[in-house]
């Protein structure tokens, strides 16, 4: 790791304000930052840890809309009781990133400001209809996930917190990398009062994405009989050494089908 | 250079490192706690693994001065004495180990994913909580058996001393 500089945020603006030093960059879990600082992907000058911020911890349920803070760990998000209650999706999808000792320390901010195209949150706040909460203003889920390793975030933009209604129904499933376990294929379908959303990660060659295909089945009939054949375009699908674009789009399918079947369950 | 200041296995313990020192350096090199391991140094194996405010975390992926203040067991905090903690004591039991490289993170983590299933474990559970500690030599088997023991052991311990205090 090259040579860098820490600061702990005391609050938000005085984050805000540290992060106009030099090349730095926020740290949050550090789950992805600190391994691509060692191994030289990252070398940012400076580093301003918001993770002890009091104000960015913890889920909120108030009636149908949740608010998670953004400095919130995976660990906290998978066992939270309210959240259990009101989008059990969601904590269920938290238990699955990483291992143990990651979800003690990985957050939702970092997960999404970082919008790896394999991660699993891009694809839940997607599907959720989700408001992504900056210390500037509040963005879309539709139009915060730009393309691999993209969002809308500006410079010195810092997510505090996301907020969605909780659907009626949802759940997520993944077809995990055997070594790796990340998501080769990650479904999150959700039915909520805006109808129904799919989002898949994992295969998108410009990260998580709608499936218009899977979508439209499911608007007709929130069943996974309703996936029953159903040919889900491979155009716009990676292909690398682990799976092909074609069977990538069969996994879109069978993933969407079961995270149906585990919806209505 | 930063001032890292931390309670190490009881003990207050604070030394001056570069703000780019992870932690599991600042326990070995500074502190001399070298029962921490680095395995892989990619945050895949788990043989860093310590207890950071309670709460198992890989060493190798933390600076140490992300540390700063905060409360740290490693695997020499375990034992009382020469008294093994009754992780230590199951690993020993049941052969939960060969070469013994991995066996500091196994049993952090272990230590931990009891802790955070009061209500018992099962084989499954513990395989499935087992998904960041590599082991090349024993095949999880005895790893398994040793945690499952240890959770049977401790959650009687626990039962005793409710009814001691009752």
């Amino acid at each position: 790791m090259y040579s860098v500089n820490y600061h702990r945020a005391s609050s938000v603006a005085d984050a805000a304000k540290q992060l106009k030093t030099g090349d730095a960059k926020l740290l949050s879990g550090g789950m992805t930052l600190i391994p691509a600082m060692k191994t030289r992907l990252a070398a940012p000058s400076d580093l301003v840890d918001v993770s002890r911020l009091k104000d960015l911890q913890g889920v909120k349920v108030s009636g149908k809309t949740v608010t998670i803070g953004a400095a919130t760990t995976h660990y906290d998000v998978s066992a939270d009781e309210k959240l259990k209650k009101a989008c059990p999706a969601l904590a269920h999808m938290a238990s699955l990133i990483g291992d143990p000792a990651v979800r003690h320390k990985g957050t939702i901010g970092g997960s999404i400001a970082n919008n790896d195209p394999a991660a699993d949150y891009p694809a839940a706040l997607l599907a959720l209809g989700a408001t992504i909460v900056t210390n500037k203003r509040e963005i879309a889920a539709d139009k915060f996930f730009k393309g691999l390793f993209e969002t809308a975030l500006k410079d010195g933009e810092i997510i505090t917190a996301v907020s969605f209604t909780a659907p009626a129904k949802a759940a997520y499933q993944k077809f995990r990398n055997p070594a790796s376990r990340y998501a080769i294929v990650g479904v999150f379908v959700a039915k909520g009062k805006d109808g129904v959303r799919a989002a898949v990660t994992g295969a998108g060659e410009d990260g998580v994405f709608r499936s218009k295909e899977v979508e439209a089945a499911l608007t007709k009939s929130f069943e996974a009989a309703a996936l029953d054949g159903l040919k889900v375009s491979a155009k716009g699908l990676m292909s690398d050494l682990h799976a092909s674009a074609d069977y990538r789009a069969n996994l879109i399918s069978v993933m969407a089908k079961r995270a149906v079947a585990a919806a209505n369950a | 250079m930063s001032d890292v200041s931390l309670t190490v296995n009881g003990k207050r313990v604070s030394g001056s490192a570069e703000d780019r020192t992870l932690l599991v350096h600042f326990l070995r090199e500074h502190l001399g706690l070298t029962g921490t391991h680095v395995g892989c140094d990619t945050s895949q194996c788990g043989a860093c693994v310590v207890h950071v405010d309670g709460r198992a975390v890989k060493s190798c992926s933390m600076l140490a001065i992300q540390a700063s203040g905060s409360t740290v067991v490693t695997i020499e905090g375990l034992a009382n004495g020469a008294d093994l903690h009754p992780v230590q004591a199951a690993f020993k039991e049941h052969h939960g180990l060969q070469c013994g490289f991995c066996t500091p993170g196994m049993i952090m983590t272990a230590t931990d994913m009891i802790a955070r299933h009061p209500e018992g474990l099962d084989e499954p559970t513990v395989r499935a909580e087992l998904e960041g500690n590599i082991c090349r030599c024993t095949g999880y088997h005895n790893i398994v058996k040793a945690i499952l023991a240890a959770s049977e052991t401790m959650s009687k311990g626990a039962k005793g001393k409710a009814k001691q205090a009752a």
